[in-house]
């Protein structure tokens, strides 16, 4: 297996070529995928449109179970949404030049998931109308949200980092775009001409470029790390046994970064194959990927040592009550499910054979997405099922109407996806020209500094000390 | 007398950086570094080296945005709390500060990204039509070097960048 992250010796107008050529000329299994998510989003929309005539009967939600799939769904997706942001923030922070290839795509999942989040409060409310009632407008009748709530603070969290996102990803792309406004003709060029603000890559236009950048990466680290922390504050804040937990925040932050490093590793591979781009997305970034989240599996899973051993040994009755009943009640399996993708599966990660195997760690990514989603099921249903009252208890299983809009749910993602790929580049060209140009750099500088070395050795006699001095 | 916009494209950087190193030491006397600007595909890491630091304004507009958005967050929801006494406190303070910390923070946030944004629109000079002078290949992988000079250095700028290996010039009168 090759060990350099990158070919140095390619040609800048080669990355340039490869890139745009993903743009150009959709093959039939560009369409067939199109299909394919089209018919899952209007599965979601036949169920929504029966739920928004009907009314949330059909959904099975209903006392105690008023939060089911579709809250468990949304913090799926924003979970999913920490990595390709955050992850490229920090990598960019701490100059890990492999992020260079990767990163665009990462952070226009970040963008799309939140995209498909914000749908799930919106639908599980049932009257979607009303939905601009948790937003702070000024109205005749002076009403306001209760800004003590955490849903509150989720609309403020969740829009404040889908905007910077957006924007990040943007900010990151206009280079790309100004060299795709060069090169396209027709509808496109209009639209690059637009998107790329007059870029043109003068030295006052780069030195902005990176300050503002950074800047950028700076505010989305805390920002993302707050939105999931304010997400488990949903139900860290409620006094719901098992929702109670101290640990919840950075629980739900690891659960995020896990879910959102395995989707990287999928869109990786999926890109990486059908694009060409073994070049850019090489086989020691995709190690690097999996290795980083076999790290964020191991914390995942020691914060959920920890929620059951503080469960277990704070006596609380009915948290322990409701933990026990998630080893082996209704259900177990799921829980027990979650426990082996999210826990377990991850150990495959440790053998390097598994690391170098594409299709074996495409199944991987996509079962610990699984587990993810498992996961964030078993945090929200469990809990309403076994509450404090007894007459309270009841196994609630979710309708046809709540797994049509989740499995559409993931239709809608791949759509704004797979759009995504044909119109911006999926590869950062000059963030792959810098990483070429650096690495030859260093290279070069390496071998002057050897260089020069030998020869400061042979006048070391007059300047330098000699071993006697030493 | 007549002033010109000069592109001068090299195939690499060091080429560029030389001749951009000749300006600097005053080869050309009335010449000088602050009238060359330097269009790359990337950017490069020691580029201020040659040209001097030219510094930015953006960090300035972001630290203004962070404490406009977290000062204004925060009167924002202490006004709207204090005006909507109808909603029931349950005796706690009518303006919770935690809770209000935390929405001030994410004001905070959104408030210096914006604004770094429209710093950054504005300090790089986007939004605004390009100069006529400009080569798709410093998309690729050329370096220019663009000069606004006057009429008699055309010549002398002209043979200092073919002592340095140029590929192409282009000049245009401004109009």
């Amino acid at each position: 297996m090759p060990t350099r992250d990158i070919n140095e010796d390619i040609k800048w107008a080669q990355i340039n070529k490869d890139v745009l050529r993903s743009m150009e000329n959709p093959r039939m299994g560009y369409w067939v995928a199109i299909g394919v998510c089209l018919t899952m989003l209007a599965f979601a929309i036949g169920a929504e449109i029966y739920q928004y005539n009907v009314g949330m009967g059909p959904s099975n939600l209903n006392w105690p179970h008023m939060w089911d799939l579709y809250i468990a769904t949304f913090i799926f997706w924003i979970g999913m949404s920490h990595s390709g942001t955050l992850l490229s923030a920090i990598l960019h922070i701490i100059q890990a030049d492999w992020r260079k290839p990767i990163y665009r795509f990462a952070e226009a999942m970040t963008t799309f998931t939140l995209l498909t989040a914000g749908l799930f409060p919106v639908i599980h409310l049932g009257r979607l109308w009303n939905m601009y009632w948790v937003l702070p407008y000024f109205s005749d009748r002076g009403i306001w949200p209760n800004f003590r709530s955490p849903l509150v603070w989720d609309a403020f969290a969740i829009s404040t980092y889908l905007t910077s996102s957006a924007l990040f990803l943007f900010v990151g792309m206009i280079p790309d775009l100004a060299i795709c406004r060069d090169n396209a003709r027709g509808w496109r060029k209009k639209l690059y001409t637009v998107l790329s603000l007059g870029w043109r890559g003068d030295d006052r236009q780069w030195r902005h470029f990176r300050k503002t950048y950074m800047l950028m990466a700076c505010f989305l680290i805390p920002l993302a790390v707050s939105v999931h922390s304010i997400v488990a504050s949903d139900f860290a804040m409620s006094i719901m046994p098992g929702w109670h937990v101290t640990t919840f925040p950075p629980y739900f932050v690891a659960g995020a970064l896990y879910s959102g490093c395995a989707a990287i590793i999928t869109l990786f591979i999926l890109l990486r194959y059908f694009f060409r781009f073994e070049q850019y997305m090489t086989m020691p970034i995709l190690d690097k990927t999996i290795k980083l989240t076999f790290a964020i599996a191991m914390v995942w899973t020691y914060l959920n040592l920890i929620e059951f051993s503080s469960i277990w040994y704070g006596h609380d009755v009915i948290a322990k009550e409701l933990l026990l009943s998630k080893f082996n009640g209704p259900y177990a399996p799921y829980f027990w499910a979650m426990l082996f993708f999210g826990s377990v599966l991850p150990f495959a990660m440790a053998f390097e054979k598994v690391r170098h195997n594409i299709p074996a760690m495409f199944v991987i990514s996509l079962l610990l997405n699984v587990g993810m989603w498992l996961e964030r099921w078993m945090i929200v249903t469990p809990t309403l099922s076994l509450s404090y009252h007894p007459f309270a208890f009841d196994v609630m299983w979710p309708s046809w109407v709540q797994w049509f809009i989740v499995f559409g749910s993931f239709g809608w993602f791949g759509l704004l996806f797979l759009v995504f790929v044909k119109i911006v580049p999926s590869v950062s060209m000059y963030e792959v020209k810098e990483m070429i140009f650096h690495r030859r750099h260093l290279a070069n500088k390496g071998i002057a500094e050897v260089m020069h070395r030998r020869d400061s050795d042979k006048q070391s006699g007059s300047d330098a000390p000699g071993l006697e001095g030493a | 007398m007549k002033k010109y916009h000069l592109l001068g494209l090299f195939s690499n950087f060091d080429e560029a950086f030389n001749a951009i190193s000749d300006i600097r030491h005053y080869k050309i006397p009335g010449v000088s570094v602050d009238d060359v600007t330097l269009i790359s595909p990337i950017e490069h890491p020691e580029i201020e080296e040659i040209l001097g630091d030219r510094g930015s304004h953006v960090p300035k507009f972001t630290l203004g945005g962070a404490l406009f958005g977290s000062t204004m967050g925060f009167l924002f929801l202490a006004a709207a709390q204090a005006n909507f006494s109808v909603q029931p406190q349950g005796g706690k303070p009518v303006i919770a500060i935690p809770t209000n910390l935390v929405l001030s923070y994410e004001m905070m946030i959104m408030a210096a990204v914006l604004s770094t944004i429209a710093a950054f629109l504005v300090s790089a000079r986007l939004l605004q039509k390009r100069k006529p002078l400009y080569s798709e290949n410093v998309g690729i992988d050329q370096v220019g070097i663009e000069m606004e000079v006057e009429e008699k250095y055309i010549e002398p700028i002209k043979e200092l960048f073919r002592e340095h290996q140029v590929v192409e010039i282009r000049d245009e009168v401004i109009k």
